[in-house]
């Protein structure tokens, strides 16, 4: 497969920075297609937070550029790429655990003027758990319906990357399969996801593009499936 | 029967209105300091000056709406002379936020220095205050004294003794239920008002769901001045006016947040009238209450006093310790101070 990335809707390129520190990532690039998903696995410290982070301008990026839609952003505050489009889903801290489900949605769309009930509806639809439970405090529900407020609060912008940290962290396998059959749901809509995940097998099972990272570059990058049956990434990253 | 009616009416006199007034008044600085605690993540130590600063201006504004004869009596003048106070007291609080407390949060300084920074402005405000209206002693209440004085209720009810309900009294307690209803409604159903409890709540997702910290910033303050001032002024015109008592109020006021949990805003009120009902409750006299409910030869012969009232400021000290001791985080705390 070719990586013809003038059809990327959202790329990080040769980003190499740190948060004030030594670097982190180095030369690394990320890219993403609308309506695809995209993964990044790789050994434990190897930057895959980090290079998602600097595509949403959370760190001090030192050289490359991160553009959207073909537009430059690389000098944007990670609040004006949220109105522009870009959604995160933090790893740990995702949801206002002191608001009700139907807050923390509410919250989510901040900066939205317009109605959004539609797109409550339609996150009630992706998740109907949360529907049942809209009343509730966020902070005493399941992990695994935890996770689900917290995608669905990055979905209420209507955004057009989606960038999930780890969403399956801490979750049952039950969970997991549920939560990434969500996540191939959101992509089909349209959205461009990009996800790190620990769990690689199963994560790159669901990519339509994969990267492998170590020590902060990209060491391979591929298919999902393609990696996974690629023997160097197997042996060394999926267990064999 | 009628001595323990007595016990109960002198009771309600000496302990249970005022203690429902001054847990008002205490209630409304507690929610200010919790408030900027779980805003701006400091504890506001310029509170008690803020409070006096509001006043002050409320009482400026007094005296000219009586030099105009302006007068909505029965009710006292300071009340129109509110709003403009208040207006004052946020002009001034935004104005020292941006001038200093920005400043401290670009460079992330920590809750410690900003709390000494708050110190430094309460010294400021504290001879702001003394400069424009002298440290003494003002009282600025007008209007009718008394909604019910203590022979009209002794007449009415045929008991030997009465409750004096003070129209101050009844207007402190009355706002303050307006005050915190509306700061309620306020926080739960508007979308500022969520806002602001989804930054207290987590700071990071909020800015990642796009709400602007510095407008959050500015809301609260805008909130904690007009709390200071309404609390500042029902105080003022309970007592009277004097620069150095609001200075003291500081000690109670951080006891009754404290006591309820730094930053939850129930705390705040469940702690101030915890902390008034004990401050007086303790230094109360009990020698007549006691004489109306045993038989005459058992009537005490002292005062049965706990502590002298000059003592009362060491009730909230040794709440405020035995809570900071067992159970750091409030009564009903989940953050801790």
């Amino acid at each position: 497969m070719t990586m013809n990335d003038s059809e990327d809707y959202l790329i990080g390129e040769n980003m190499t920075g740190g948060y004030g520190g030594p670097d982190i990532i180095h030369e690394c690039t990320i890219g993403a297609r609308s309506g695809e998903i995209t993964v990044i696995v790789g050994p434990n410290g190897s930057g895959k937070s980090t290079a998602m982070r600097a595509i949403l301008g959370m760190l001090d990026m030192r050289e490359g550029s991160v553009r959207l839609d073909g537009e430059d952003i690389t000098g944007l505050k990670p609040q004006e790429r949220v109105a522009r489009g870009m959604s995160l889903v933090p790893q740990t801290g995702n949801v206002f655990t002191s608001m009700t489900v139907e807050e923390n949605l509410e919250m989510g769309a901040f900066i939205r003027q317009d109605d959004i009930a539609d797109t409550m509806e339609q996150v009630f639809d992706l998740f109907p758990v949360l529907k049942e439970k809209r009343r509730q405090i966020a902070g005493e529900l399941s992990g695994g319906q935890r996770q689900q407020v917290a995608v669905g609060r990055a979905l209420m912008t209507r955004p057009k990357v989606l960038m999930l940290d780890e969403p399956t962290a801490g979750v049952s396998p039950i969970v997991m399969t549920e939560l990434f059959e969500r996540i191939l749901y959101i992509a089909g809509d349209g959205i461009a996801v990009v996800m790190v995940e620990q769990n690689a097998r199963q994560a790159l099972a669901i990519a339509d593009r994969g990267y492998v990272l170590v020590g902060g570059r990209n060491r391979y990058t591929d298919t999902g499936p393609a990696l996974m049956m690629n023997t160097d990434v197997r042996r060394a990253f999926l267990g064999g | 029967m009628d001595g323990i009616l007595n016990a109960l009416v002198l009771l309600s006199n000496f302990v249970i209105v005022p203690a429902m007034a001054y847990g008002s008044q205490l209630a409304l600085g507690a929610l200010a300091v919790t408030l900027i605690y779980a805003i701006l993540r400091f504890s506001d130590f310029a509170q008690g000056d803020t409070m006096a600063f509001g006043a002050m201006a409320t009482i400026l504004f007094t005296w000219v709406l009586q030099y105009w004869d302006v007068s909505i009596s029965p009710l006292p003048t300071a009340l129109l002379a509110l709003p403009f106070g208040v207006l004052c007291t946020v002009a001034l609080c935004l104005l020292i936020d941006r001038w200093v407390y920005r400043f401290y949060r670009r460079v992330k300084a920590k809750p410690e220095v900003l709390m000494i920074v708050s110190v430094g402005v309460m010294f400021v405000y504290n001879s702001v205050v003394r400069f424009i209206i002298g440290p003494g002693d003002r009282w600025f209440v007008d209007g009718q004294r008394f909604i019910i004085t203590a022979p009209a209720f002794k007449r009415l009810s045929g008991l030997d003794e009465g409750v004096a309900f003070k129209t101050t009294q009844g207007l402190t307690i009355l706002t303050a239920v307006i005050v915190v209803a509306a700061l309620f409604w306020f926080l739960n159903r508007t979308r500022t008002g969520k806002s602001m409890r989804a930054y207290s709540d987590n700071e990071d997702l909020a800015l990642l769901s796009g709400i602007d910290p510095e407008r959050v910033v500015r809301t609260t303050w805008i909130i904690a001045a007009a709390l200071a001032t309404i609390a500042g002024v029902l105080y003022g015109l309970d007592k009277s006016f004097k620069p150095f008592t609001y200075f003291n109020l500081l000690l109670p006021i951080f006891a009754s947040a404290i006591v309820g949990g730094l930053g939850n805003p129930l705390g705040a009120i469940a702690g101030g009238f915890t902390i008034a009902f004990s401050e007086i409750a303790l230094t109360y006299a009990y020698r007549k209450f006691l004489a109306y409910l045993t038989p005459g030869e058992w009537a005490p012969q002292g005062l049965v006093q706990l502590l002298s009232t000059d003592y009362k400021f060491a009730v909230s000290f040794v709440i405020l310790v035995l809570v900071l001791l067992l159970r750091p985080t409030g009564i009903f705390g989940r953050r801790s101070p």
